[in-house]
């Protein structure tokens, strides 16, 4: 082989290379970002981003996500289909139903008896929007919120499904939502992650999360979730043993930056200062992060909007609390999962919980950013994988029922930035299939970038010879719902 | 410390403007090639910028033009009448060079809407001379069987250890790069102990190698090494990330599997040196081996350690052809280095695999009798159909690698055929319920025809068509995961893509050459291991020199041997071992050692055997890092905080990222305590001064004497921390207690605890858990 131009060959792809890190490194730099190091580290497979980011100017600055994992009821919760009532137990039609492939847990029910919601409705807002008895306070909010009725996917089970919204697709090991948003604009806060997770529990058929779904994917692991609680030990071993307080850590620290600063003199090779500065931002982590998830001093009114649970670390109020100090620190994208809704029986008992653990501190955490004068710069996304059936899985009765997985159309709602307050998209009166502007998944999260300033098909990474990116070959901004 | 990171700044700053103002020098006089090369130079733009719409997926191809053959290159345009993309000799006649050169936007290739973008002035001359010299195309490199080349001729002999160093300095040569010198001992030593065995070596090691003169000593300490059992256990970790192992079935309820049977048949095939090509039959149709024994038919729960859906409700045939699409990847990444899932929806979109090749090679997968669905986690078993059942007799004898812990049942899931051939059509787009025509199991034809007079169409032959000495990919795909792994990057960075557009290898001739060195020496694992690790190449110091590193930042000319961060697996390994801590049996059921409280239960549903950790006890906390129990849906944090791979799908390459989560775990995880405070009390039962005791801990974790600076800074910190827990500034029973390993009687808690805290900080320096 013509070793030259080999040669030649090789020292180009090294040049590109070192260009392609600079640009990605000086947009983080930009931003703060010094948790995502390793900025001249040659051996990343980090590919320049062809143009800065963002892409144009971003409505929204940072992500709230909500995610009810488990999928909610949209017909006891947004959906108001009386139809559904005067059918009680009647069979849905096969000409609504169009062979709409089922789940394995009702794929052998002879009849799909229709069950309409137990819950009263009423109107609320400008909008007018249908809202269910079980969201009192969501209802007091609902000028705020944008309400995607149309939104749907081909997934029929929870893990897929679930995998889908966060990563994009079914399957496969992809970067997350967050991951990409962290690749893509770093973080604000040079001491905290730009990807933090908040899990809790309600009391609902649970559906178990799994760290797939906050995975780094084929970026590089910096741009990974960062697990938090609201307990004692908020970040996996934030804290010093009981014995060592700070000023004793900064002690060894600093004997350690010699030793450290001893074998770089003698071996040159510069991610040993990557690696103090590592220690020197885990030592400020260590202040900073007890600070944030410290509850204790937010004042009265704070703890009466979110309720009496926001004190009780783990529970959806109190990461939705978290969330809220976390993002005003300037954390990209905070990603809540609330298990629980997975209602395939005794869903009016089930969901009722349910709203009860998640309706006030969701409607909380948009009055206290807005107060804050932070809701026109936060998107806060609401919302679970699939939708729920509108006949009855199991026995029915007056007052009791159980929905099955619906992926046709089901409903998630947006508020803050740049997302238009009202209704979008409408399914037919058996709320069973869309029939006015759909929302695909895909969509969703073209949409999503874009309020982050960013155009979905030039997000792109390249992993093992192809460009990848959150959208896939798909997506299509949803103008219908931007400011 | 703001002036230090001021100056930090500085530095790198100064670095990159050195960089910007040397690459302006180049790009300005950076000349075309003399001759224009088709695989090096054209091919790669094509494949990144054109082959998207004018490549071999038929049904995204433009105006029905395909420029990866020269047949369709140099044909009539279809499109545009009397002309051709490409006119040999004739730039300016040629389509294609005349649109990547246009300034019309509506005439422009790419096209803007692409998103592909423009290509450069010095990407456009490489076409217009490549035309100009004739348009030559040449097949794909990775597809061209591997021959020995002659060693290249090299004016520095002196530095030749073996026939790899004449084809690293010939590059260096050329470049007027000069290696780095061997490495002292002590580094050294420390080197091939952490490549071969992922251990540290032992102090008594330490002294005998320094002390070894004879000109045999480096060798005969590697063969050392290579017999210790620790060997196999260090090569099966990164296989264990190629066949995606884990100890549960990763969806929803996640409840635990019994794969652990296969992961100590690995370890044990690797101590045998199994040749690969018989590691890998077995693998791929153990099962199917005239009078197939135990052994192979364990091997083939290769293919079934992927997941298994256990939510009620699925669609079992989703899911059944699920599992035999990540077969298929994982045969295809893992083994082949290509990336055969792009044609499970289409036309492979740069490589010459079709939608009907992907489902002719998912066709040997089909036939197994696995189900995609054998019930919810309330019926769950430790593995699933087809089984194979391991008796306590067998563990004794025929299968005595396998440490069978009790005599309860022992299954696990393996490969098995169904008595009549299931059907394989091509799936539209890749959905289960979209059939298409039907195909019948054949081998990628593109890489090497598969010759079904000699070869069945089932995995057996699957099997010989992979280890054919004619495959071009096999050995060569195997050569270059070895040399990623002690190196830190292949001869092909791109290990699981050999396509066309994975990287070029930086070493060509030398990557065939081990190829084809490997196979006539009959796939001999060992003597692979051995060769590279007796090259001048792996044996130079890792000392960057700032010329070097200033034309050769990625060191992709090997003049100094990298220093790399070990694996998550070994750092756990190096805390352990060098606190006297480690456990060394081989295998066995999987262990839980101590880890955060409440991940599985945060993320858990409630059901199943995994939904709480069960903390091990005694024994179990100490074992090797490739024994932490993986549950798939929340792996281990200590892993995943160093990059260990999540198993969820095949993986070959991890990546080597450095974040304050690692700072964090190193000062804090009680792992790391406790070796810290176990090594501190061993030591004070020692009979030897505090300098010797200093000395002797910073030894057996940072494997090297350290040097009289080193010493007084631990010293120093040593002599401040006694005088705390003496005036009572530092509570040293409460420091003490971290662990359950017993704490012995200390005659002087004050000193132990000052030297258990001397020991955590040499545990987080940043040479402890470095290969350098």
């Amino acid at each position: 082989m013509m070793e030259k131009e080999i040669l030649e060959h090789n020292l180009n792809i090294n040049r590109r290379r070192f260009l392609s890190k600079l640009s990605l490194g000086i947009g983080s730099v930009a931003l703060g970002s010094l948790l995502i190091p390793d900025l001249f580290d040659n051996k990343n497979e980090a590919e320049a981003l062809l143009t800065g980011l963002p892409q144009f100017a971003p409505k929204a600055k940072r992500i709230i996500y909500l995610f009810q994992n488990g999928a909610p009821s949209q017909l006891d919760l947004f959906e108001y289909k009386p139809k559904l009532q005067e059918m009680f137990g009647q069979d849905l039609p096969e000409s609504i139903r169009m062979g709409q492939r089922l789940t394995g847990m009702t794929a052998d029910q002879k009849k799909f008896p229709l069950a309409g919601s137990i819950f009263k409705f009423d109107q609320y807002g400008q909008s007018k929007a249908w809202i269910s008895e079980l969201l009192p306070h969501t209802s007091k909010v609902v000028d705020d919120l944008c309400i995607v009725k149309s939104i749907f996917t081909e997934a029929i089970n929870h893990d897929p499904a679930l995998t889908f919204f966060q990563t994009g697709a079914q399957v496969g090991n992809r970067p997350s939502m967050g991951a990409w948003m962290s690749y893509g604009l770093g973080s604000e806060n040079k001491n905290l992650p730009a990807f933090c997770v908040l899990l809790s529990k309600g009391k609902g058929n649970g559906q178990g999360v799994y760290s797939k779904l906050w995975t780094n994917g084929f970026l590089d692991s910096v741009h990974q979730g960062v697990q938090f609680s609201s307990g004692e030990n908020p970040v996996l071993y934030l804290n010093n043993h009981e014995t060592i307080n700070k000023a004793d850590r900064r002690k060894m620290l600093d004997q350690l930056e010699a030793l450290n600063a001893e074998t770089f003199r003698e071996s040159g090779d510069p991610e040993i200062n990557a690696k103090i500065q590592q220690y020197e931002m885990a030592y400020r982590m260590q202040t900073a992060v007890p600070e944030i998830t410290d509850m204790s001093k937010e004042p009265e009114d704070i703890i009466k909007l979110y309720g009496p649970d926001c004190l009780v670390p783990g529970t959806y109020a109190a990461n939705c609390l978290l969330a809220r100090k976390l993002s005003e620190n300037g954390v990209r994208f905070v990603q809540l999962y609330h298990q629980g809704w997975d209602a395939h029986d005794n869903l009016p008992g089930q969901i009722r919980g349910q709203a009860l653990d998640t309706d006030q501190a969701s409607a909380a955490l948009i009055t206290d950013l807005k107060q804050r004068g932070l809701l026109d710069e936060t998107l806060i996304i609401w919302g679970g994988e699939f939708g729920r059936t509108n006949y009855c899985q199991g026995t029915l009765t007056k007052d009791n029922y159980g929905r099955d997985h619906h992926p046709r159309c089901f409903t998630i709602w947006m508020a803050g930035g740049g997302v238009k307050p009202g209704v979008y998209g409408e399914t037919d009166e058996f709320g069973y299939n869309i029939i006015q502007n759909p929302v695909h998944v895909n969509d969703f999260h073209a949409t999503v970038l874009h309020l982050m300033g960013i155009d979905h098909e030039k997000l792109t990474f390249k992993h093992l010879g192809r460009r990848y990116r959150l959208t896939d070959v798909a997506g299509k901004v949803v103008k219908g719902i931007i400011t | 410390m703001k002036l230090k990171r001021l100056i930090v700044i500085a530095l790198l700053l100064a670095t990159v403007i050195g960089w910007l103002a040397c690459m302006h020098a180049n790009e300005a006089t950076h000349s075309l090639p003399e001759k224009v090369s088709y695989n090096f130079h054209i091919r790669p733009i094509l494949s990144d910028k054109c082959f998207k719409c004018h490549g071999p997926d038929i049904n995204k191809r433009e105006a029905g033009l395909r420029l990866d053959i020269p047949d369709s290159a140099f044909a009539p345009l279809k499109e545009t009448k009397g002309a051709f993309a490409l006119v040999a000799f004739k730039p300016e006649a040629s389509e294609l060079y005349k649109r990547i050169s246009s300034t019309d936007t509506s005439y422009l290739m790419p096209t803007p809407s692409s998103h592909l973008g423009v290509l450069s002035a010095y990407e456009i001359g490489l076409f217009k001379k490549w035309i100009s010299q004739g348009a030559q195309y040449e097949p794909h490199w990775a597809f061209v069987k591997p021959v020995k080349a002659p060693l290249p001729a090299i004016k520095e002999k002196a530095l030749v250890k073996n026939e790899i160093d004449y084809f690293i300095l010939a590059r260096q040569e050329q470049a007027g790069l000069v290696p780095n010198e061997e490495a002292d001992k002590e580094r050294l030593l420390k080197r091939i102990s952490l490549d071969i065995t992922g251990l540290p070596p032992t102090e008594k090691m330490m002294d005998r190698f320094i002390a070894n003169q004879n000109a045999n000593a480096y060798e005969a300490t590697v063969d050392e090494l290579l017999s210790s059992p620790a060997y196999g256990e260090k090569m099966a970790v990164h296989w264990l990330d190629i066949a995606r192992y884990s100890d549960s079935y990763g969806y929803q309820d996640d409840n635990v599997r019994t794969q652990w049977p296969w992961r100590d048949w690995v370890i044990h095939a690797f101590n045998n040196n199994l040749p690969y090509n018989q590691f890998l039959t077995w693998q791929i149709a153990g099962d199917m081996l005239p009078n197939a024994t135990k052994e192979q038919i364990l091997a083939t729960a290769f293919f079934r350690n992927h997941k298994y859906t256990e939510e009620g409700g699925v669609i079992p045939e989703e899911y059944r052809i699920e599992y035999i699409i990540d077969k298929t990847k994982t045969f295809g990444k893992g083994i082949l280095a290509l990336t055969v899932e792009c044609a499970q929806c289409h036309d492979h979109k740069y490589d010459p695999v079709s939608q009907k090749d992907y489902y002719q090679l998912f066709a040997f997968f089909n036939n197994t009798k696995e189900v995609g669905y054998e019930g919810d986690v309330s019926v769950s078993k430790p593995a699933k159909n087809p089984l194979l059942t391991i008796t306590d007799a067998e563990s004794k004898s025929v299968l005595s690698f396998i440490n069978k812990k009790d005599t309860g049942k022992l299954t696990v899931s393996v490969m098995g055929e169904r008595d009549t051939l299931r059907k394989t059509y091509i799936l539209s787009r890749g959905v289960y319920d979209h059939p298409g025509n039907e195909v019948f199991p054949a081998a990628l034809k593109s890489v090497m025809p598969f010759d079904t007079v000699k070869a069945p169409r089932n995995r057996l032959g699957l099997a010989a068509w992979t280890v054919n000495t004619n495959n071009p990919l096999t050995a060569r795909v195997f050569v270059n995961h070895l040399w990623q792994e002690i190196f830190g990057r292949g001869l092909v960075k791109t290990a699981g893509d050999f396509g066309m557009q994975g990287e070029l290898p930086t070493h060509p001739e030398l990557l065939d050459w081990l190829a084809v060195d490997f196979m006539q020496h009959d796939w001999d694992i060992k003597r692979l291991v051995k060769k590279i690790l007796m090259s001048g190449t792996y044996r130079q110091s890792s000392k960057i020199n700032g010329a070097n590193y200033k034309r050769d930042p990625e060191n992709i000319y090997l003049t100094h041997a990298p220093r790399l961060k070990v694996k998550a697996e070994f750092v756990r390994d190096i805390i352990l071992f060098s606190s006297g801590l480690l456990v060394n049996t081989i295998g066995g059921p999987s262990v839980k050692p101590y880890q955060p409280k409440g991940l599985w239960e945060m993320a858990s549903s409630g059901r199943g055997e995994l939904a709480t950790y069960r903390q091990d006890k005694g024994e179990a906390l100490y074992r090797r890092g490739m024994y932490t129990f993986i549950k798939l849906t929340v792996p281990p944090a200590s892993m995943i905080l160093f990059d260990a791979s999540n198993r969820d799908q095949c993986e070959v390459k991890r990546s080597q990222t450095n974040t304050p989560l690692q700072a964090l775990m190193m000062m804090n995880d009680p792992t790391v305590l406790e070796a810290s405070r176990v090594l501190a009390q061993q030591l004070n039962t020692e009979n030897i001064g505090t300098e010797e005791k200093i000395k002797k801990a910073f030894r057996r974790i940072i494997c090297r004497t350290p040097n009289s600076k080193e010493t007084s800074i631990l010293k120093t910190y040593y002599d401040d921390q006694l005088l705390q827990f003496r005036n009572k500034q530092l509570d040293a029973a409460a420091t003490l207690n971290v662990g359950e390993f017993p704490m012995t009687k200390n005659p002087d808690p004050n000193a132990t605890a000052a030297l258990m805290k001397l020991i955590n900080m040499i545990y987080n320096m940043e040479e402890a858990i470095v290969k350098s």
